[in-house]
């Protein structure tokens, strides 16, 4: 009962929150995320490292009292480092009670993507594109729309991998 | 927004409720049943419980606990309408109490979600045959006696007697009837039918007057109202006497509930979080980078008063999560007073300091080991009425649950008069056990007596209801961890023991002391250090392994750099240019290294995000905080960094 609940609950958000996308950008790629998960988007803040975490786990910083973890998006797809600047973001993110933030190299605007214009990405071998889940496109522009859930929950797959 | 979700908060709401309501019963019995007598307000406080009770679970469709609670308020309701003496008193308080556990214990399976299949039948049923067999005949008679007969057809005959009888009180005193129960019944529909509704009541109005009040009532075909003489006296006497029993403490009661508010304790959370940012807006308003240097009087005032007034804030903040230790040292009572009727023991419990105030969180950490100690103390230490006569001691075990603040912690004592523990024999049953480590010479009694609170550790040859499994001072020493408490025993053989709970005031707080590594801070408990101080560097001792130990006043200690432990990149590297903190907890001990101290403060304990603890369980890490500046400090948690160099060194080795 209590699923139901929560499916009436989302169905309304949807309504307004549906085919949005915040895209921003990791060096010359495009990303989106679905609107539903953003809570806010922050600039870059002091980030207190926490010892033992994967690389890409930066830290955790103070969000008005509330204390997140941040994770780098460049690392955690394995690109190369690029040093912070005043472009750089902290996009909130919450998905199933958890609040993660994600920094990015430049946000760049909230945009429809009507369901048509996503096609599922192409079936490449077993690794890659595991955190996207289809490709919107926009005019001539391409955006690659985000799995937040696997972006979050892959970790403990991950280990076991980096653990063997 | 949908119904589920009411639902949720409803049934949230019954529990708090009904839990209350029931631990306010057993208080109230538990009182009443010293003074062998209910007071008339006593038995209105029951009924009105009992009746609420009724009311909510029926609402929430809980039948079993309502069908209970339903005939509880009913016997109540003969005895409070009925006011006769002959209630054995001490069989009615059995009988409330075994029907407060029936309905703890349903309450227990709603809160684990699990169907209530408990069955109240066999409860009812001795409910009932408790009305029946002390309140057959009324001892006292009643001034008048009236018998009606209702108008054949006229339907529903036990709603108009309801009815006929509320009118009747208005006029009269002590109404009672024949059929005593006229709720929802077709027995007391046919009873009034055949032999018409027998009333028995008093009054100072005249006959007329209340031949009156029957005549109006409607559908009445035919009564008979008779004048008794009768031995009134008795009866006020009576009623008078019950009266001073327990009344003062009731009424006390009473005021108490008025005053209270019940509050989520989420909501407690998110107000203290709320401070907790304030108080950190305020440092960033005060100690802002656009005002360092500037003369600003008025401004320094104006801040001033803000920080004042901040801090008492979160001073109240925290004082509202405090409750009082009573409620919790209350429930023992009920335990002792099982526990003696079981063993056979006279025992007296006394209370001191039930006013001192200690988190909410802890009161629930505390319960279960104050039982097991109470529960250790009534069946092993305390001696049986004729050993303590032999002995020279009065025949009534003496136990003795204590609380006070000392300091940031609370002590609690439980102390009993018994017979004390005997070192020869725990020592025996140590060594049976292989729980012992050391040549009996050389262990101190402290020693001996904390071997009763390893696992599974008991020297009971026979279990008994209440303890001898051993695991009961297991549970009592896990508990107490926990909650960052510790345990001691004191006892003198034949004299009687005293055990000791020292916890903490509140586990949301703690005395902390900032240190720095690099660019990181980092916060150690307080209470775990034991000095600091600056070495040398040819003090330093490493072993093969490269292991760094330090020999301070005899003792050698192991050295733990964090920057290593937690790969934080520092320019300190050089032992005399940095700080050695000696830590000790549970009789270990070990050094870290750390590049500087910031200071003491105390800090709110917050816990790590989940997404961290999901993705790994980091050794040596207690939690995290908030520095008045707005930066983030890691809380070190002692015990784990001990755990965590040794396994350090069997991988090395």
């Amino acid at each position: 009962m209590h699923a139901t609940n929560n499916v009436i609950d989302s169905l309304q958000e949807e309504d307004t929150q549906k085919g949005k996308y915040l895209t921003f950008s990791l060096g010359d790629e495009y990303y989106a995320i679905e609107i539903k998960y953003v809570t806010e988007i922050i600039g870059m803040q002091p980030i207190s490292e926490v010892p033992e975490l994967p690389e890409y786990v930066k830290g955790i910083i103070n969000l008005r009292g509330k204390i997140i973890p941040v994770m780098d998006v460049r690392l955690r797809f394995k690109k190369p480092v690029v040093s912070y600047n005043d472009r750089t973001c902290v996009i909130v993110i919450e998905i199933s009670g958890i609040s993660i933030g994600l920094i990015v190299d430049l946000v760049s605007e909230v945009m429809v993507i009507p369901d048509d214009d996503i096609v599922p990405p192409p079936e490449v071998s077993q690794s890659g594109n595991k955190f996207i889940k289809g490709i919107g496109k926009v005019g001539t522009d391409v955006k690659l729309l985000l799995d937040c859930d696997r972006l979050i929950n892959e970790n403990e797959i991950n280990l076991l991998e980096e653990s063997i | 927004m949908s119904d589920w979700n009411t639902n949720e908060s409803m049934q949230e709401m019954y529990m708090f409720e009904t839990s209350q309501q029931i631990e306010m019963l057993e208080t109230i019995i538990l009182e009443n049943e010293k003074t062998n007598g209910f007071a008339m307000s006593t038995i209105n406080e029951i009924f009105r419980i009992m009746h609420t009770i009724k009311g909510s679970s029926a609402m929430m469709l809980y039948e079993n606990i309502a069908t209970l609670a339903h005939h509880i308020e009913d016997l109540f309701y003969l005895i409070r309408s009925e006011n006769r003496i002959s209630v054995d008193y001490a069989l009615m308080s059995d009988l409330l109490l075994d029907c407060i556990d029936f309905i703890k214990v349903e309450l227990e399976k709603i809160r684990n979600g699990d169907s209530l299949d408990g069955d109240s039948s066999v409860l009812v049923e001795q409910i009932k045959e408790f009305q029946a067999g002390s309140m057959k005949e009324p001892e006292a008679a009643s001034h008048y006696q009236a018998t009606i007969f209702y108008e054949d057809g006229c339907e529903m005959e036990n709603v108009r007697a309801i009815t006929l009888i509320r009118n009747l009180k208005e006029v009269c005193q002590e109404v009672s009837h024949v059929p005593e129960d006229l709720g929802d019944h077709e027995l007391s529909v046919q009873l009034i039918r055949a032999e018409g509704l027998r009333l028995f009541f008093s009054t100072e109005r005249t006959y007329e007057e209340i031949f009156d009040v029957f005549m109006k009532a409607s559908f009445v075909q035919d009564f008979e109202l008779k004048e008794h003489k009768l031995p009134a006296d008795s009866i006020v006497e009576a009623s008078e006497n019950k009266e001073l029993g327990g009344k003062p403490s009731e009424e006390s009661n009473l005021s108490s509930q008025q005053s209270m508010l019940s509050v989520h304790v989420s909501k407690l959370d998110q107000l203290m979080d709320l401070v907790g940012e304030m108080v950190i807006a305020e440092a960033m308003v005060t100690q802002n980078p656009d005002i360092l240097g500037l003369e600003l009087e008025s401004f320094q005032k104006a801040a001033r008063l803000l920080h004042k007034i901040t801090g008492e804030l979160q001073d109240m903040v925290m004082s509202i999560r405090m409750v009082p230790i009573g409620s919790t040292f209350q429930k023992m009572q009920r335990i002792v007073r099982d526990m003696s009727k079981k063993l056979d023991k006279e025992i007296q419990l006394s209370i001191v300091g039930e006013e001192t105030e200690v988190d909410k969180n802890i009161i629930e950490n505390i319960s279960d080991p104050l039982m097991h100690l109470v529960r250790n103390a009534m069946d092993h230490g305390i001696e049986s009425g004729e050993e303590r006569t032999a002995k020279g001691k009065t025949s009534i075990g003496n136990l003795t649950l204590e609380a006070k603040t000392a300091g940031s912690e609370v002590q609690i004592v439980v102390r009993d008069d018994g017979k004390g523990l005997n070192k020869a024999h725990i020592l025996q049953k140590g060594m049976e056990k292989g729980l012992v480590h050391k040549p009996e010479s050389e262990m101190s009694d402290k020693e001996i007596y904390n071997l009763i609170f390893l696992p599974g550790f008991s020297t009971q040859e026979n279990i008994t209801e209440f303890s001898g499994r051993g695991v009961g001072m297991d549970v009592v020493t896990r508990n107490l961890t926990a909650i960052r408490g510790s345990i001691s025993v004191e006892s003198a053989e034949g004299v009687g023991t005293a055990i000791t709970l020292k916890i903490p005031l509140t586990l949301a707080i703690i005395d902390g002391m900032n240190i720095k590594v690099g660019s990181s801070c980092y916060t150690l408990p307080t209470v775990a250090i034991r000095e600091f101080f600056r070495p040398a560097e040819q003090d330093i001792i490493i072993d093969p392994e490269g292991n760094e130990m330090i020999i301070v006043r005899g003792r050698c200690l192991p050295i733990l750099r964090l920057h290593h432990q937690f790969n934080v990149d520092t320019s300190i590297k050089m032992m005399s240019e940095g700080i050695l903190i000696i830590l000790e907890e549970d009789e270990r001990a070990m050094c870290v290294f750390a590049d500087s101290l910031l200071g003491q403060q105390q800090v709110v304990v917050k816990a790590l995000p989940d997404y961290i603890k999901s993705t790994r369980n980091i050794n040596g890490l207690a939690g995290c905080t908030l520095l008045g500046n707005g930066s983030i400090s890691l809380i070190l948690d002692v015990g784990g960094l001990m755990d965590g160099s040794k396994a350090e060194e069997i991988i090395q080795a």
